[in-house]
């Protein structure tokens, strides 16, 4: 009875769907890769999902073949029930790399992602504004990227991939490249703006810690070729913040719970 | 609590450090005078004979004479004209070609063999043939610029298209951008610095097929004055015209710096 109710609601619920997927790499020159082996999971509408693994077992490939940029070798993946037809504005993407471009200015680098949405200039510019105001980047409207730090970079990148309201935001490592205490603010910024967008996300990280924090649920990959080790539920409460959620007791026990299944992938790794 | 306010010291020699202007530019200045006066000294106390070296008087009245009886400006004008066409025609060929090239594999390899080929014929050695081909006027100075920097220029403009970052072309599909929007929206803006910097050098290079055109079979421009120079032993008229190149070189490249930093102010910080 139980289970057939949860059934029924993952059907109905379910935002993106990766169905028994493969990838391999097959370079021309050199061995063929397997990056993901028979790889399934779900990300429910206005859920957030974290990915966590030892490097190269193929979160980034997984989020890229979801954004629609990397093909699939074998297996579906759906959105909304549909099978995903290259990359397309109901997926926003913040990548690992640093994506922005240094010509525009943080305004117009938020504005540049809405050259698509028909939007008169008026819509437009109050989105602009407002995504900038969300992501705390007021007086730094004009700047250009390059006149900005690494979080203030990130944080127009997330603004850059909110405006034109996706229904799901894939991020690969969004505050992986930042310092501890930025990464802490950024973590909260982020969990305040997902309150309010509620957009589906989708979160790759190497940091337990932050995925716990953030996630309602969490996935755990095996090291190369990457399949799905693990799934926790996260049932601390919301909405969380870093030090109160941190010294709950619960949170130290999934935090032992995930590393303890995370040490041992990336010790096969190394091997 | 008495410590005298320390004053700043600049530091001249930190790695990539900045050093006040006037230092900067001071120092090129001064080593120009330096250059100069080590000239003054071997040819006024005679350690180098005149014919070897000219003292530096006799360059400056050789230009006195020379811009006075208007020879110089003809050479001046003719080999400037000649520079320009010959390097504008490499340069429109060039542009779509290297932009073909580096964005299309089809493209890269459908001319890059070709183009490998001829890059490593000496210019030179096509001089008899242009002449036989094109005659003694302007045409075959256009050739003998146009097969100096062309192949080097459209390899040179393939490899600035190339280092557009690849997540910057695949964040801007997510956008919901077409394959020709993100051309030219993305591409060819993020590689305009680097193709700017590359008509910089290629217009330096064109100088100097400049000369080996105009050393046979021309009758007017700098390269020619030199070549009827050398003929009488007239060093003087020699320095004179290699000095001229010099600073008609300096200056196109100052005029590519310069517009460089006005057109592209984002890239200063970076760099
Ligand atoms: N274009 C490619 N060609 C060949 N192999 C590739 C390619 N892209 C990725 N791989 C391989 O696929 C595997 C997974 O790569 P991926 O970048 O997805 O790992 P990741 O989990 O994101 O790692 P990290 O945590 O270090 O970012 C790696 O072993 C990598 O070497
Ligand atoms: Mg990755």
């Amino acid at each position: 009875m139980t289970a057939m109710t949860a059934t029924t609601q993952m059907t109905q619920t379910a935002k993106l769907q990766v169905n028994d997927v493969w990838k391999t790499f097959t370079p021309k020159k050199g061995q063929a890769v397997d990056a993901l082996q028979d790889l399934s999971l779900t990300v429910n509408a206005n859920e957030f999902v974290s990915l966590v693994g030892p490097s190269g077992c193929g979160k980034s490939t997984l989020l890229m073949m979801a954004a629609g940029l990397e093909p699939i070798s074998e297996g579906r993946i759906l959105i909304d029930g549909r099978e995903i037809d290259g990359p397309g504005p109901d997926r926003g993407m913040v990548f690992q790399s640093y994506t922005l471009f240094p010509w525009l200015t943080v305004e117009d680098n938020i504005r540049f992602a809405l050259k698509k949405s028909g939007l008169g200039r008026t819509q437009q510019d109050e989105l602009v504004g407002d995504h900038i105001r969300l992501v705390g980047l007021e007086g730094f409207e004009r700047s250009h990227p390059n006149q900005l730090s690494g979080g203030m970079r990130q944080r127009v990148a997330i603004a850059r991939a909110l405006v034109y309201r996706p229904e799901m935001l894939l991020m690969d490592e969004p505050f992986g490249a930042l310092d501890a205490q930025t990464r802490m603010l950024m973590q909260e910024l982020l969990l305040q703006v997902w309150q309010v967008e509620r957009t589906t996300v989708l979160f790759v990280t190497h940091d337990v810690e932050e995925a716990i924090f953030l996630s309602d649920r969490i996935y755990v990959m095996t090291a190369r070729p990457g399949r799905i080790k693990a799934e926790i539920a996260i049932d601390l409460p919301r909405p969380r913040t870093l030090l109160e959620t941190e010294s709950d007791a619960r949170f130290a026990e999934l935090r032992r719970q995930v590393l303890t299944l995370i040490r041992e992938e990336a010790r096969r790794a190394m091997r | 609590m008495t410590t005298t306010p320390r004053r700043p010291r600049t530091r001249l020699f930190e790695l990539r450090g900045d050093i006040p202007r006037r230092v900067y530019a001071g120092a090129g200045v001064a080593f120009i005078a330096l250059f100069l006066a080590a000239w003054l000294l071997l040819t006024e106390l005679q350690i180098v004979s005149p014919i070897f070296l000219p003292p530096l008087r006799a360059v400056g009245e050789e230009l006195i004479i020379q811009a006075q009886e208007g020879i110089l400006w003809q050479d001046v004008g003719a080999s400037v004209y000649r520079i320009s066409v010959g390097w504008l025609l490499a340069t429109v060929l060039a542009l779509p070609i290297g932009i073909l090239m580096g964005n299309f594999r089809f493209f890269e390899g459908l001319f890059e063999p070709f183009v490998d080929l001829v890059r490593y014929m000496p210019a030179v050695a096509f001089v008899p043939l242009t002449i036989l081909w094109l005659g003694v006027g302007d045409t075959q100075k256009f050739a003998i610029i146009f097969i100096g920097t062309f192949f080097q220029e459209v390899l040179m403009i393939m490899d600035n298209v190339k280092n557009v970052p690849r997540d910057m072309i695949q964040v801007s599909y997510t956008f919901g951008m077409s394959k020709w929007e993100i051309l030219w929206h993305v591409v060819l803006r993020a590689a305009l610095p680097g193709i700017w910097d590359t008509f910089r050098i290629t217009i330096g290079w064109a100088w100097t097929y400049l000369v080996v055109a105009e050393l046979v079979a021309a009758n007017v421009g700098l390269g020619y004055r030199i070549m009827r120079a050398q003929r009488f032993l007239e060093t003087d008229k020699i320095i004179l015209g290699i000095l001229v190149i010099g600073v008609l070189g300096l200056l196109t490249d100052y005029f590519f710096k310069a517009t460089y930093n006005r057109l592209f102010p984002w890239m200063q910080e970076t760099r």
